[in-house]
């Protein structure tokens, strides 16, 4: 029995139990990933972070949320007044309707009614999270534009092209995933890759440009060039204040837990356990699968802070190309690959032609790669000339440095 | 007399709902004034559509209906932004003599031609053939009419949008006389051209402690102030401040250009 034949018998409170239960999660989450980011990231450089309110500073992220909802709540006087305060709802609706088809758990006993802890089961599931993510940009566009201000205007218009041109790519990624399960429902992904192996390992370089194109998606650094605080203040939050910017702040962090969980659902085997470990999923009477789903998406949360805390924003005109002219290209070119591959396994060719294509493949990669190596190499062989050393003193060059002092003490201080 | 069309439960629900909703902001988009209003307007009357798909068993149809209409409603919200301007307004006044005739001929027209082939529909009968289409799935058999039966067509259009693409590019496309120098490029003569004193950036305005608003120019270790601190504009504009009345006693107070 499927999940969709699993969702169909379900009573109505139990949707609705369901959809609250979602809720719930989406906003603890939030909590709990704000806290933990900012202690992951004070340990990257070696502070310790928020650790007052609360155990471990555990709730450090609520105290925030409730001073937010304390503050006065601006609404500036050239801003569109509708349109600034529909803004922020639309943002954080698209954030939450995207989790509604995420399978978080296999089948569970849940209230005595055996079922899965997914909301519904679509067979276009996948298009309907990129549908609700296209829709969410709304928010941020429509929230630049009413603010009636330069900053956010700018804003709003980096994260609309941004995000079109990275939906595109991440779309691309995606097709190689549809080709190899067959479907595009989450649920049916996950039971294919079962039977398989998780399309991370499979399909290799879709989920590097999934990988990519998910911070690239949610405006995240070194992609948040929305915001870059350095040349447009907030970006297209300037204006906001008070609950209508907790609501932005709300929607960023399900964003980013929802592509986390897509990303798990469709590269690493969505709730089912590690290779091996297989038999804790009957643990708990099913329940147990929920560990495994939030161990992988906290994986990919931390990478998403790993990225904040390492790199460096990009520059505009950078982050454009790179979108454009590598990661779009080479999804194309990905999905001629798998598409003939999978089209020579299905026709039942012999083993042969299968391996016999792949190195073709894996041979015109490395000759293009070599000759685009070689290129740049010439292209960075002219030579500048050396200029004359100043008449001033300067500092010494950092490989003329040999010792670097550094003291250990006071490690501890926040 | 039997009811032509019979929808119950929460599907009439979700029509009654949304149907007055969608017919409201159509009539809206018409009406309203700014531009902007009127896309997002556009953009709700087909989010409201792709609901009644989704709601009739076309998920396909309305997942892709949000996702293509979002988007193309998004580049016509940019236009409006880019081609008429942040806070444009309808203008009522006629620039073209004998408009508003051949507009109404022409809305006529179109009118009695929806209302004719409306009118020839018949309602209430049983779908035919939606099974048999639909036996392997709704995407798959979207996908095999689209990749068999259809395919040149398909093609075509497709042809027909990327040459589109590709001219509206070459024709919004300004070639320059010379290539734009990289950044690194302009790193590199900063610090080979005579003199280092502007390689590491300009200096910024205020003076510190005293007074730190962009219209002030900086002092320099001699005291003197710099007026390469300053922006250009605000120079233009005659809108600096004399930094020599926030200078300390002790330092002095002659003002000279800076080299």
């Amino acid at each position: 029995m499927n999940n969709a034949d699993l969702l169909l018998d379900d009573p109505g409170w139990i949707i609705t139990l369901k959809a609250v239960i979602v809720f719930a999660v989406c906003v603890v989450l939030t909590i709990l990933s704000v806290w933990g980011e900012r202690r992951i990231v004070a340990r990257m450089q070696m502070r310790v972070g928020p650790n007052r309110v609360g155990k471990f500073g555990l709730i450090q992220a609520l105290a925030d949320g409730v001073k937010l909802a304390l503050k006065e709540d601006l609404i500036p006087a050239a801003a569109d007044k509708i349109v600034f305060v529909i803004a922020p709802i639309i943002s954080v609706t698209a954030a939450f309707m995207a989790f509604a088809v995420m399978p978080l758990t296999g089948p569970v006993n849940f209230f005595g009614e055996e079922t899965v802890m997914q909301l519904t089961d679509i067979p276009v599931g996948v298009l309907y999270v990129l549908a609700t993510a296209s829709f969410g940009v709304y928010g941020i566009v429509l929230a630049g534009w009413s603010s009636g201000s330069t900053y956010p205007l700018l804003g709003g218009l980096r994260s609309s092209a941004q995000v079109i041109s990275y939906e595109i790519a991440m779309g691309l990624s995606l097709v190689s995933v549809f080709i190899y399960a067959g479907s595009m429902s989450t649920s049916s992904i996950v039971q294919a890759q079962q039977e398989t192996w998780w399309y991370g390992l499979v399909l290799f370089p879709a989920f590097v440009i999934y990988a990519i194109s998910m911070v690239g998606e949610t405006n995240r650094a070194p992609f948040d060039l929305a915001e870059a605080e350095g040349e447009l203040v907030g970006g297209f939050h300037t204006e906001y204040s008070s609950l209508k910017f907790a609501l932005f702040f709300l929607a960023e962090y399900i964003n980013i837990i929802a592509v986390s969980a897509l990303a798990t659902t469709l590269f690493l085997g969505g709730y089912h356990a590690f290779p091996g470990l297989g038999f804790t999923e009957q643990w708990l009477s099913g329940w147990f699968t929920l560990f495994w789903f939030f161990i992988k998406v906290l994986f990919f949360f931390f990478i998403f802070v790993w990225l904040r805390g390492t790199l460096p924003r990009l520059r505009y005109d950078q982050f454009m190309q790179f979108g454009w002219k590598v990661l779009i290209p080479v999804s194309l070119l990905w999905i001629l690959v798998v598409a003939t591959l999978r089209l020579i396994s299905t026709s039942s060719q012999s083993r042969l032609v299968t391996f016999g294509f792949a190195g073709v493949v894996v041979l015109l990669v490395l000759g293009v790669s070599t000759a685009f190596e070689n290129s740049k190499k010439k292209r960075n062989s002219i030579e500048h000339p050396e200029a004359a050393a100043p008449d001033f003193a300067v500092p010494s060059l950092p490989s003329e440095i040999t010792t670097i002092n550094v003291s250990n003490q006071g490690g501890d201080r926040g | 007399m039997e009811p032509l069309l019979t929808i119950q439960g929460p599907e009439a629900a979700l029509f009654w709902f949304l149907a007055p909703l969608s017919v409201i902001a159509a009539l809206g988009m018409l009406l309203v004034k700014k531009a902007v209003h009127s896309a997002l307007l556009l953009a709700w009357v087909m989010i409201t559509l792709a609901i009644f798909y989704i709601a009739q068993d076309a998920v396909f149809l309305g997942v892709v209906q949000i996702i293509v209409y979002t988007g193309a409603v998004m580049m016509l919200f940019l236009f409006i932004l880019m081609l008429v301007g942040v806070d444009s307004s309808d203008s009522l006044t006629e620039t073209i003599t004998g408009l508003r005739p051949i507009a109404i001929t022409a809305a006529l027209g179109f009118g009695g031609l929806l209302v004719s082939l409306l009118g020839r529909a018949t309602l209430g009968r049983e779908a035919v053939g939606l099974a048999e289409a639909n036996a392997a799935g709704n995407v798959q058999g979207l996908a095999a009419l689209l990749f068999s039966k259809y395919v040149w067509p398909f093609e075509v259009v497709s042809a027909l949008l990327i040459t589109a693409a590709i001219g509206a590019m070459v024709l919004a496309h300004h070639q320059r006389t010379n290539a734009r120098p990289t950044q690194r490029e302009q790193a590199v003569k900063r610090f080979r051209s005579g003199s280092l004193a502007g390689a590491a950036g300009l200096p910024g305005p205020g003076v510190f402690a005293r007074h730190n608003a962009v219209d002030v120019p900086a002092l320099l270790p001699d005291g003197t102030p710099a007026p390469s601190s300053i922006s250009a504009t605000l120079k233009a504009r005659g809108d600096v401040i004399d930094s020599g009345q926030f200078q300390l006693d002790n330092v002095d107070t002659t003002v000279a250009e800076e080299k």
